[in-house]
Protein backbone atom coordinates (compact mmCIF):
# COMPACT_ATOMS: atom_id res chain seq x y z
CA UNK A 1 0.00 0.00 0.00
CA UNK A 2 1.44 3.37 -0.97
CA UNK A 3 1.75 6.03 1.70
CA UNK A 4 0.39 8.56 -0.82
CA UNK A 5 -2.90 6.64 -1.05
CA UNK A 6 -3.07 6.21 2.71
CA UNK A 7 -2.65 9.97 3.13
CA UNK A 8 -5.49 10.60 0.65
CA UNK A 9 -7.89 8.17 2.35
CA UNK A 10 -7.23 9.86 5.70
CA UNK A 11 -7.55 13.42 4.34
CA UNK A 12 -4.07 13.80 5.74
CA UNK A 13 -1.84 16.82 5.97
CA UNK A 14 1.81 16.00 5.37
CA UNK A 15 3.96 17.54 8.11
CA UNK A 16 7.42 16.17 7.28
CA UNK A 17 9.13 13.76 4.91
CA UNK A 18 7.01 14.33 1.81
CA UNK A 19 9.70 12.55 -0.25
CA UNK A 20 8.57 9.25 1.31
CA UNK A 21 5.01 9.45 -0.08
CA UNK A 22 5.90 6.94 -2.79
CA UNK A 23 7.00 4.30 -0.24
CA UNK A 24 5.01 1.15 0.45
CA UNK A 25 3.93 -0.15 3.83
CA UNK A 26 2.87 -3.72 4.57
CA UNK A 27 1.01 -3.29 7.83
CA UNK A 28 -0.15 -1.01 10.58
CA UNK A 29 0.78 -0.64 14.21
CA UNK A 30 -1.82 1.43 16.07
CA UNK A 31 -0.81 2.15 19.64
CA UNK A 32 -0.31 4.78 22.31
CA UNK A 33 2.05 2.48 24.14
CA UNK A 34 5.54 3.00 22.79
CA UNK A 35 7.04 0.00 24.59
CA UNK A 36 4.47 -2.15 22.79
CA UNK A 37 5.56 -0.68 19.46
CA UNK A 38 9.22 -1.30 20.33
CA UNK A 39 8.46 -4.88 21.31
CA UNK A 40 6.22 -5.92 18.44
CA UNK A 41 6.37 -3.75 15.33
CA UNK A 42 7.10 -5.81 12.24
CA UNK A 43 8.87 -4.64 9.09
CA UNK A 44 7.61 -1.85 6.83
CA UNK A 45 4.85 -0.77 9.18
CA UNK A 46 3.04 2.48 9.62
CA UNK A 47 2.54 3.80 13.15
CA UNK A 48 -0.83 5.34 14.06
CA UNK A 49 -0.88 7.08 17.42
CA UNK A 50 -2.77 9.52 19.60
CA UNK A 51 0.47 10.71 21.19
CA UNK A 52 2.49 13.53 19.68
CA UNK A 53 5.66 13.82 21.76
CA UNK A 54 9.36 13.41 21.01
CA UNK A 55 9.38 9.80 22.19
CA UNK A 56 6.98 8.82 19.38
CA UNK A 57 9.60 9.94 16.87
CA UNK A 58 12.39 8.21 18.84
CA UNK A 59 10.34 5.00 18.99
CA UNK A 60 9.76 5.09 15.23
CA UNK A 61 13.47 5.66 14.68
CA UNK A 62 14.54 2.70 16.85
CA UNK A 63 11.89 0.40 15.32
CA UNK A 64 12.75 1.32 11.70
CA UNK A 65 9.27 2.75 11.18
CA UNK A 66 9.27 5.23 8.30
CA UNK A 67 5.87 6.87 8.71
CA UNK A 68 3.66 8.11 11.55
CA UNK A 69 -0.01 9.16 11.46
CA UNK A 70 -1.06 11.54 14.24
CA UNK A 71 -4.82 11.15 14.79
CA UNK A 72 -7.49 13.70 15.70
CA UNK A 73 -5.47 16.63 14.46
CA UNK A 74 -3.04 16.29 17.37
CA UNK A 75 -0.38 18.44 15.78
CA UNK A 76 3.07 17.83 17.31
CA UNK A 77 5.13 20.72 18.65
CA UNK A 78 7.77 22.25 16.34
CA UNK A 79 10.66 20.46 18.12
CA UNK A 80 8.95 17.11 17.49
CA UNK A 81 8.60 17.89 13.80
CA UNK A 82 12.21 19.09 13.63
CA UNK A 83 13.37 15.72 14.97
CA UNK A 84 11.08 13.89 12.53
CA UNK A 85 12.55 15.93 9.67
CA UNK A 86 16.08 15.18 10.84
CA UNK A 87 15.28 11.44 10.91
CA UNK A 88 13.64 11.62 7.45
CA UNK A 89 10.32 10.38 8.78
CA UNK A 90 7.05 10.92 6.96
CA UNK A 91 4.55 12.38 9.42
CA UNK A 92 0.88 12.93 8.59
CA UNK A 93 -1.89 14.63 10.53
CA UNK A 94 -5.43 13.27 10.12
CA UNK A 95 -8.68 14.69 11.50
CA UNK A 96 -10.02 11.16 12.10
CA UNK A 97 -10.00 9.38 15.46
CA UNK A 98 -7.81 6.32 16.07
CA UNK A 99 -10.82 4.03 15.57
CA UNK A 100 -11.95 5.64 12.32
CA UNK A 101 -8.37 5.85 11.00
CA UNK A 102 -7.90 2.12 11.58
CA UNK A 103 -11.32 1.40 10.07
CA UNK A 104 -10.56 3.32 6.89
CA UNK A 105 -7.21 1.58 6.44
CA UNK A 106 -8.67 -1.87 7.22
CA UNK A 107 -11.44 -1.31 4.68
CA UNK A 108 -8.78 -0.48 2.12
CA UNK A 109 -6.92 -3.73 2.73
CA UNK A 110 -4.26 -2.87 5.31
CA UNK A 111 -3.74 -5.33 8.15
CA UNK A 112 -2.04 -5.52 11.52
CA UNK A 113 1.71 -4.98 11.33
CA UNK A 114 2.60 -6.37 14.74
CA UNK A 115 4.76 -9.47 14.86
CA UNK A 116 2.14 -11.14 17.06
CA UNK A 117 -0.79 -9.61 15.18
CA UNK A 118 -3.58 -11.72 13.83
CA UNK B 1 33.35 -4.20 7.60
CA UNK B 2 31.51 -7.47 8.14
CA UNK B 3 33.65 -9.26 5.55
CA UNK B 4 36.83 -8.06 7.16
CA UNK B 5 36.45 -8.88 10.85
CA UNK B 6 40.17 -9.16 11.54
CA UNK B 7 40.68 -5.53 10.60
CA UNK B 8 37.92 -4.33 12.91
CA UNK B 9 39.01 -2.89 16.24
CA UNK B 10 36.40 -2.79 19.02
CA UNK B 11 34.93 0.65 19.46
CA UNK B 12 33.64 2.19 22.68
CA UNK B 13 30.98 4.90 22.88
CA UNK B 14 30.09 6.64 26.10
CA UNK B 15 27.14 8.93 26.95
CA UNK B 16 25.82 10.56 30.10
CA UNK B 17 22.06 10.35 30.65
CA UNK B 18 20.24 12.84 32.88
CA UNK B 19 17.35 12.08 35.19
CA UNK B 20 14.03 13.40 33.86
CA UNK B 21 15.47 14.80 30.62
CA UNK B 22 12.73 13.73 28.21
CA UNK B 23 13.96 16.13 25.54
CA UNK B 24 17.31 14.40 25.08
CA UNK B 25 16.08 10.92 25.99
CA UNK B 26 16.95 8.65 23.09
CA UNK B 27 19.86 10.71 21.76
CA UNK B 28 22.49 8.27 23.02
CA UNK B 29 20.68 5.28 21.50
CA UNK B 30 20.23 7.19 18.26
CA UNK B 31 23.98 7.82 18.06
CA UNK B 32 24.76 4.16 18.78
CA UNK B 33 22.32 3.16 16.01
CA UNK B 34 23.96 5.58 13.58
CA UNK B 35 27.47 4.26 14.27
CA UNK B 36 26.31 0.65 13.76
CA UNK B 37 24.73 1.62 10.43
CA UNK B 38 27.92 3.37 9.34
CA UNK B 39 29.93 0.25 10.25
CA UNK B 40 27.66 -1.87 8.03
CA UNK B 41 26.10 -4.18 10.62
CA UNK B 42 22.95 -6.07 9.50
CA UNK B 43 19.65 -4.24 9.98
CA UNK B 44 18.17 -6.87 12.34
CA UNK B 45 21.16 -6.57 14.70
CA UNK B 46 21.03 -2.77 14.60
CA UNK B 47 17.36 -2.80 15.47
CA UNK B 48 17.84 -5.14 18.44
CA UNK B 49 20.68 -3.02 19.79
CA UNK B 50 18.77 0.24 19.23
CA UNK B 51 15.63 -1.03 21.00
CA UNK B 52 17.57 -2.48 23.97
CA UNK B 53 19.70 0.67 24.30
CA UNK B 54 16.67 2.95 24.05
CA UNK B 55 14.69 1.05 26.70
CA UNK B 56 17.74 1.12 28.98
CA UNK B 57 18.25 4.84 28.33
CA UNK B 58 14.57 5.57 29.05
CA UNK B 59 14.85 3.59 32.29
CA UNK B 60 17.71 5.83 33.44
CA UNK B 61 15.71 8.97 32.53
CA UNK B 62 12.49 7.71 34.17
CA UNK B 63 13.60 5.77 37.22
CA UNK B 64 17.11 6.82 38.25
CA UNK B 65 19.00 9.80 39.58
CA UNK B 66 21.04 9.90 36.40
CA UNK B 67 23.64 7.63 34.87
CA UNK B 68 25.46 6.63 31.75
CA UNK B 69 25.13 4.46 28.70
CA UNK B 70 28.09 2.69 27.19
CA UNK B 71 28.33 0.72 23.96
CA UNK B 72 31.19 -1.57 23.06
CA UNK B 73 31.04 -2.55 19.44
CA UNK B 74 33.03 -5.55 18.27
CA UNK B 75 32.89 -7.85 15.24
CA UNK B 76 31.24 -10.69 17.18
CA UNK B 77 28.90 -8.80 19.47
CA UNK B 78 27.69 -5.42 20.74
CA UNK B 79 27.57 -4.84 24.49
CA UNK B 80 25.45 -2.13 26.06
CA UNK B 81 26.07 -1.22 29.69
CA UNK B 82 23.56 1.09 31.39
CA UNK B 83 24.71 2.30 34.79
CA UNK B 84 22.78 4.59 37.13
CA UNK B 85 23.25 6.11 40.56
CA UNK B 86 20.11 4.73 42.21
CA UNK B 87 17.65 4.26 43.82
CA UNK B 88 18.00 0.64 42.69
CA UNK B 89 15.55 -2.20 42.17
CA UNK B 90 14.45 -3.99 45.35
CA UNK B 91 12.89 -7.02 43.62
CA UNK B 92 14.52 -7.79 40.25
CA UNK B 93 12.26 -10.80 39.52
CA UNK B 94 9.18 -8.60 39.97
CA UNK B 95 10.68 -5.82 37.79
CA UNK B 96 11.23 -8.40 35.03
CA UNK B 97 7.54 -9.33 34.99
CA UNK B 98 5.71 -7.89 32.02
CA UNK B 99 3.19 -5.31 33.26
CA UNK B 100 4.91 -4.45 36.54
CA UNK B 101 6.01 -0.81 36.72
CA UNK B 102 6.66 1.91 39.27
CA UNK B 103 6.60 4.71 36.68
CA UNK B 104 4.59 7.86 37.47
CA UNK B 105 1.53 8.93 35.43
CA UNK B 106 3.53 11.60 33.56
CA UNK B 107 5.69 8.85 32.07
CA UNK B 108 2.69 6.67 31.23
CA UNK B 109 1.15 9.59 29.34
CA UNK B 110 4.27 9.58 27.14
CA UNK B 111 3.71 5.95 26.16
CA UNK B 112 6.14 4.34 28.59
CA UNK B 113 5.94 2.90 32.11
CA UNK B 114 3.83 -0.09 31.14
CA UNK B 115 6.25 -2.56 32.64
CA UNK B 116 7.62 -3.71 29.30
CA UNK B 117 11.09 -2.14 29.29
CA UNK B 118 13.14 -4.85 30.97
CA UNK B 119 11.28 -7.74 29.23
CA UNK B 120 11.82 -5.91 25.91
CA UNK B 121 15.55 -5.71 26.62
CA UNK B 122 15.59 -9.40 27.50
CA UNK B 123 13.92 -10.25 24.18
CA UNK B 124 16.52 -8.30 22.21
CA UNK B 125 19.52 -9.63 24.13
CA UNK B 126 21.65 -12.72 23.75
CA UNK B 127 22.78 -12.30 27.36
CA UNK B 128 21.23 -9.93 29.89
CA UNK B 129 22.41 -9.34 33.46
CA UNK B 130 20.88 -6.97 36.02
CA UNK B 131 22.88 -5.96 39.07
CA UNK B 132 20.91 -3.91 41.56
CA UNK B 133 19.56 -3.58 45.05
CA UNK B 134 17.61 -1.08 47.08
CA UNK B 135 19.64 1.99 47.96
CA UNK B 136 22.34 1.44 45.35
CA UNK B 137 22.54 1.94 41.63
CA UNK B 138 21.49 -0.42 38.87
CA UNK B 139 23.74 -1.85 36.17
CA UNK B 140 22.29 -3.52 33.07
CA UNK B 141 24.72 -5.53 30.95
CA UNK B 142 23.22 -6.38 27.59
CA UNK B 143 25.14 -8.47 25.10
CA UNK B 144 23.80 -8.88 21.60
CA UNK B 145 25.58 -11.35 19.34
CA UNK B 146 25.97 -10.46 15.69
CA UNK B 147 25.23 -14.06 14.69
CA UNK B 148 22.22 -15.49 16.49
Amino acid sequence: MLLRDICDWLQGEVLTGREKMGMEVQGVCASDLMSHVLANAGEKVLLITGLNNLQVVRTAEMSDIEAIIFVQNKRPAPEVLELAEEKHLLTILTPYSMFTTCGILFKNGLRCGLDDGR
Amino acid sequence: MMDDNKQFKPLKLYFTVEQGDFIRAGEASSKIKKVLSQLGFPGSLIRRVAIAAYEAEMNIVIHSWGGELEAEIGPEHVTIVARDRGPGISDIALAMEEGYSTAPDKVREMGFGAGMGLPNIQNCATEFIIESGEGRGTVLRILIAVKE
